[in-house]
């Protein structure tokens, strides 16, 4: 096991590498430039910005500068915020869809096991249906009309919450995002426990202990619960990743200043270094969390070896 | 980026006969008229469009950042609620008979945020570094413009920092020289790229200068807090020369893009003036809240620019069919609906010392306008056995995309068959650039109050004219208006232009852009007469709400 | 990245169900019985009343979209300047009202519906393609190509997409079909990890060694042998991966990088409601609700087909 997860994290390292410099290359090659807008601007300006940043040089020249700063742990200047530089960017927007992000995420294990769990239990009454129902209107309603909707009713309608912005993680301010990114996900937590649930409580060792006659919470609790959780852990594991480094849609419609919106805009604006600086994050971030769930997996259910 | 930022042409300078010396004595400041209850919280919350890509004065880039710097810092002047020059950090000032050298008189009470007194220093030291090549401001051409000594040799790395024109001859006289005279130069400094900063912080700090806990500042208020993508807080700054004068106490920036998003928290209470108002929710508005919405006639012109360097659309037929077939007082009444002005010219209404002229097909009526539409394709050798197909490039925005669709369908009814290209904004700039278009949406704003802001784009070498139109007489027409000895003969040369480029329709204005904006009945000092969109917070106040 | 994770979801829990099913297939729990199987998941799946119903239900709403613009006297492109974000009328023929522009949004709801139906078809296709080919070939070769095909997949979920998409946009301009059959081709990531999981439990079945025995190459037995095994799980993942692919217009249009006006998307014309809703609840309201039971539908009729494909179930 501790020689699977070594190598494992071995082979991150080359795997990340790449990943730096395929994304390097393909971003200059999307048209346009980061300092292109609608004045054009006389050439003699442009050469000096390009030189500034070294975007007159060769690109493996560039390339050569970019990865020797980082090997510093230095993300580069933003090339659309001048006054900032990508660690400082990051060091202000991570933390806030960080929180939103972790906040969501703990709702959605306490609530999508729990209605997950309801649901399999009532398996084909009301009770599921409602839950399966509610949960389907989660994945299939895009959050681009979730999140506007709590906007209007929560905000404007009923003026019982902020309609937007962060207040530097005022609770008030938190609601509203957390719910939206939490929907998303409770429903898809809930389906899958419901079907592993279903699947468990269906087994042999469970028959077996129904047929001891151990009380019903006994049985859910201490034998059903475990191996019922396996596939929600391994959704949650890459899921995890996506959760805390944000969303591009909530984040626009809350007003968060958080690290979806620099991911999207940061494209938009051909922002070279701060798209690669998260990409590096977000990259490092979902190799991490892919191997921790093949290692839990592997300590938590015997039957999958992972070594080999 | 629905709106072009403020640009200001390249082409040449109109010589203008503005009155030198002290324009006025109106200070800026809040005029709060007697009678009036101040509320006791004077905090202000702002709708800023974007974020601000930097909020240091000669990096600025666009409106977002241009509108907290001016609230953060003075150039030698400043602009009042209408828009009319006045004194800023400078009292007064001289020019001398050759329009070329102008000698500014510092404030006596002049200081920074931290205490230190405004020197002509600072204002070398910004105007130097707004050229500095190691700066790479984007905005370096503002300095070029008027011709400043050597501007142009330095931003090349042809020059010296130091070999610019200006100078401090004392602590409080500061300097500039010409290499052309340029009388409407005093106009050009209130924008930011002029405004003076402070050595010793920049020195300290580097980049990091603009930081709250680092930024000091000679304006009426100073910053006490920036969360990028969030908010950006102003502070009062005490040590500015007019504090007394000043009512608000605190002014806050949020950066909403979204039209939507932001009309949602002006309607929660957390936004006392929008940026903007969405035309699909302004009939809405005008019903509920028709006195919280303020329109400003804003300078600047909505176009669609033919590309003449490709076929058919060199054909001058084919270029007028198209403009006369677009029906601008529908998409003024029905699209944009915030009170835009249907264009016939290129220079807008609202600029000032200028009355653009009625052109003919302006006074036509939209039904003679199609019908001749339709002729001028027939013999253009365009029919319905061979159709005129073409692209319409837009990028994307709420505003571009329901005008494009609109236009379109206006020449399906004069048998033209229109695809619609929507490109992300980059993209779109590049293919604008490579001239790959056939017709674009274009929009340009006039950065001072003068018509050849507008009417010098289309002159063959600007670097804006993107439709690559050119023509002999317009360019000189251009270039004699900056000599002309009159403001009779300078209108004449204007009105020329204007009906050359009614007959040669280089491009199809549809209409005279307005800032539209909600603002809350608490804010007051509010107007709707500075043209060029500068709303400065020391000149407003909130009342008793 | 909310609606990349929002197909995840899809994705995922589909997954689940789909690693279920090959794990019951390796396991040796499902016998398989050459066409019984298929007769026998027919007939179960035909007894899922939500499945059937949906399947009902999406016959209707593809009828509706190819037939239905012909029940109104308006064009998809047609403006009409009287009646500018018009509420629904029988009387002046907008069944559902008319957009910002005047244009109907009964005839505009169905094109829409046209184009996400194909984007999510077309999408769905492609990845289910590239990702059974990569994944039963890594799985199938097994051993260090594996590893290495797998490491790439990593990479590739990692990538800068909006730099991905933009890019497709660019190259591929106006063409919505185009741009998705690209996104199709980026999409099947997770497709491709299950097909390597349930090929490396297929790998040690006996007729895979006989074939080997036979001499048969490579090629062959991935594509003879172990696709067509597969076939279960893809129709049950593709079923989900349709649903995947509307959102994921959606979101492309939000970006405003979605389909080029005036033919429009659900996705297009849910963000557009989305934001007068509280002006003209209707521009959102029409095309939301087609828009959700079309993938309510698919959902259910891949939870119908999982139940169906998995014995276990029974």
């Amino acid at each position: 096991m501790f020689i699977f997860a070594l190598k494992r994290f071995a082979v991150a390292i080359p795997t990340l590498f790449i990943l730096i410099v395929l994304s390097f290359f393909l971003m200059q090659v999307a048209p346009g430039s980061p300092f292109t807008g609608d004045f054009n601007m006389p050439p003699e300006i442009l050469a000096n910005l390009e030189a500034k940043y070294h975007l007159n040089e060769p690109l493996w020249k560039q390339f050569a500068y970019y990865f020797s700063d980082l090997l510093q742990g230095d993300l580069g200047p933003s090339f659309k915020y001048k006054d900032y530089t990508v660690n400082e960017l990051v060091a202000q927007s991570f933390p806030v869809s960080l929180t939103i992000g972790s906040i969501a995420f703990i709702i959605t294990v306490i609530m999508g096991v729990s209605l997950g769990t309801l649901a399999a239990l009532k398996q084909n009454t009301w009770v599921d249906y409602t839950v399966m129902t509610l949960s389907m209107v989660g994945v299939v309603l895009p959050s681009f009309v979730i999140a506007p909707m709590m906007v209007l009713l929560f905000a404007i309608i009923l003026p019982w919450l902020p309609a937007g912005g962060w207040n530097d993680g005022n609770w008030e301010n938190m609601v509203l995002p957390v719910a939206a990114m939490a929907i998303l996900y409770v429903a898809a937590v809930a389906r899958i426990m419901r079907s592993s649930m279903i699947e468990t409580m269906n087994s042999n060792f469970i028959r077996t202990a129904r047929a001891k006659g151990l009380p019903k919470h006994h049985i859910i609790l201490k034998h059903a619960l475990k191996p019922s959780l396996l596939p929600v852990v391994s959704y949650l594991g890459p899921a995890f990743v996506g959760i805390i480094t944000g969303s591009v849609v909530i984040e626009t419609v809350f007003g968060l200043p958080g690290i979806g919106q620099h991911f999207v805009n940061g494209a938009l604006n051909r922002d070279y270094s701060l798209v690669l600086g998260l990409t590096i994050i977000i990259g490092a971030l979902t190799i991490l969390f892919t191997a921790i769930v093949d290692i839990l997996y592997g300590l938590i259910d015997p039957k999958i070896r992972v070594g080999s | 980026m629905k709106k072009p930022s403020k640009a200001l042409t390249l082409a040449g300078i109109p010589a203008l006969t503005l009155a030198a010396a002290i324009a006025a004595t109106t200070a800026s400041a809040a005029i709060v008229p007697a009678g009036i209850q101040l509320d006791n919280t004077q905090e202000l919350t702002r709708g800023n469009g974007a974020e601000p890509a930097s909020l240091d004065p000669q990096k600025v880039e666009g409106t977002p950042g241009s509108r907290v710097t001016r609230d953060m810092f003075e150039g030698l002047v400043t602009q009042d609620l209408e828009g009319n020059t006045i004194p800023g950090q400078a009292e007064s000032w001289t020019i001398s008979d050759n329009n070329k050298v102008f000698t500014f008189k510092i404030r006596e009470d002049a200081t920074w945020s931290n205490g230190d007194p405004v020197t002509a220093e600072d204002f070398v030291f910004g105007f130097q570094r707004a050229v500095d090549p190691a700066t790479a401001s984007n905005y370096a051409w503002f300095i070029e413009i008027p011709t400043i000594i050597n501007a142009s040799n330095i931003i090349g790395g042809k020059a010296p920092v130091d070999s610019l024109g200006v100078k401090a001859l004392d602590d409080k006289t500061f300097q500039v020289t010409l290499e052309k005279p340029v009388p409407y130069f005093i106009k050009m400094l209130a924008h930011q790229t002029t405004f003076p900063v402070p050595k010793k912080v920049v020195d300290k700090f580097g980049d990091e200068w603009t930081r709250a806990e680092n930024i000091v500042s000679n304006g009426a208020y100073v910053m006490e807090k920036w969360v990028v993508n969030e908010r950006i807080v102003l502070k009062r700054n005490k040590n500015y020369w007019n504090d007394k004068e000043t009512v608000i106490d605190q002014v806050t920036f949020l950066p909403i893009v979204s039209q939507t998003a932001e009309l949602n928290r002006y309607k929660s209470g957390e936004l006392d003036f929008t940026q903007e108002i969405s035309s699909k929710h302004f009939s809405s508005l005008q019903k509920d809240i028709p006195n919280e919405i303020r329109i400003t006639p804003q300078l600047g012109t909505y176009y669609y620019e033919f590309n003449t360097k490709v076929k058919p659309f060199d054909d001058v037929r084919v270029r007028k069919a198209l403009s006369y077939a677009i029906n601008r007082d529908a998409i003024t009444r029905s699209i944009t609906k915030r009170g835009e002005i249907p264009a016939y010219t290129f220079t807008p209404e609202a600029v000032a010392g200028f009355q653009p002229p009625k052109t003919d097909y302006g006074q036509l009526t939209q039904k003679e306008r199609n019908s001749k539409a339709k002729e001028l394709l027939e013999t253009a050798g365009y029919n319905k056995n061979n159709p005129l197909k073409l692209s319409l490039l837009y990028n994307t925005s709420e505003l571009h995309q329901p005008i494009a669709v609109a236009v379109s369908y206006m020449w399906k009814s004069i048998g033209v068959e229109t695809t619609l290209e929507n490109q992300e904004w980059k993209t779109f700039l590049d293919t604008k650039n490579e001239g790959k278009f056939e017709i674009s949406r274009s929009g340009w704003i006039g950065d001072y109050n003068e018509a050849s802001t507008m009417l010098d784009l289309k002159t063959t070498t600007h670097g804006n004219n993107d439709g690559k139109w050119s023509n002999k007489r317009y360019d000189e027409i251009m270039a004699a208006s900056r000599t002309a000895s009159t403001d009779a003969e300078r209108e004449a040369l204007y009105i020329e232009a204007e009906k050359i480029l009614a007959s040669e329709m280089p491009v199809a204005p549809v209409y005279q852009y307005v800032t539209g904006r909600l603002v809350k009945p608490w804010v007051g000092g509010y107007t709707t007469k500075n043209v060029e969109d500068n709303i400065y917070t020391r000149d407003l106040y909130i009342t008793k709400k | 990245m909310a609606v990349t994770s929002m197909n995840n979801m899809v994705k995922e829990d589909n997954q689940k169900a789909v690693e279920n099913f090959s794990e019951s297939l390796s396991s040796g729990e499902l016998e398989i019985e050459g066409r019984s199987l298929w007769a026998d998941a027919r007939r179960r799946f035909l007894n899922n009343k939500a499945a059937v119903a949906s399947m009902i239900i999406l016959g209707l709403v593809t009828l509706l979209i190819t037939f239905g613009p012909l029940l109104s006297g308006y064009s998809y492109d047609e403006i009409d300047w009287s009646y500018m974000g018009e509420s629904p009328s029988i009387e002046n023929g907008h069944f559902f009202g008319t957009d910002y522009l005047g244009r109907d949004l009964f005839v505009r709801t169905l094109e829409g519906g046209r184009i996400s139906f194909m984007v999510g078809a077309l999408g769905a296709l492609v990845a289910v393609l590239i990702g059974t080919v990569y994944g039963a070939t890594a799985g199938f070769l097994g051993g260090r190509t594996d590893n290495l095909m797998m490491r790439i997949l990593e990479i590739l979920q990692s990538f800068p997409f909006m730099f991905l998409v933009i890019l497709m946009v660019t190259f591929f301009g106006r063409s919505i079909l185009l741009i998705f059959i690209a996104i199709g081709a980026v999409s099947w990531l997770d497709m491709a990890r299950i097909v390597r999981g349930q090929t490396l439990s297929l790998k040690g079945k006996e007729f895979i060694e006989a074939a080997i025995v036979c001499g048969a190459t490579s090629k062959q037995i991935v594509f003879r042998h172990l696709i067509p095994n597969l076939l279960g799980i893809v129709v049950v993942y593709a079923s989900l991966l349709v649903p995947g692919m509307i959102l994921f217009e959606s979101f492309l249009s939000f970006l405003g990088l979605g389909v080029q006006e005036p033919m429009t998307s659900w996705g297009a014309l849910v963000n557009e409601g989305a934001q007068t809703m509280e002006v003209a609840i209707w521009q959102l309201a029409f095309p939301t609700s087609f828009l959700v039971i079309t993938l309510f539908c698919f959902n259910f009729i891949g939870d119908g087909l999982r139940d169906a494909l998995d014995p276990k179930d029974r």
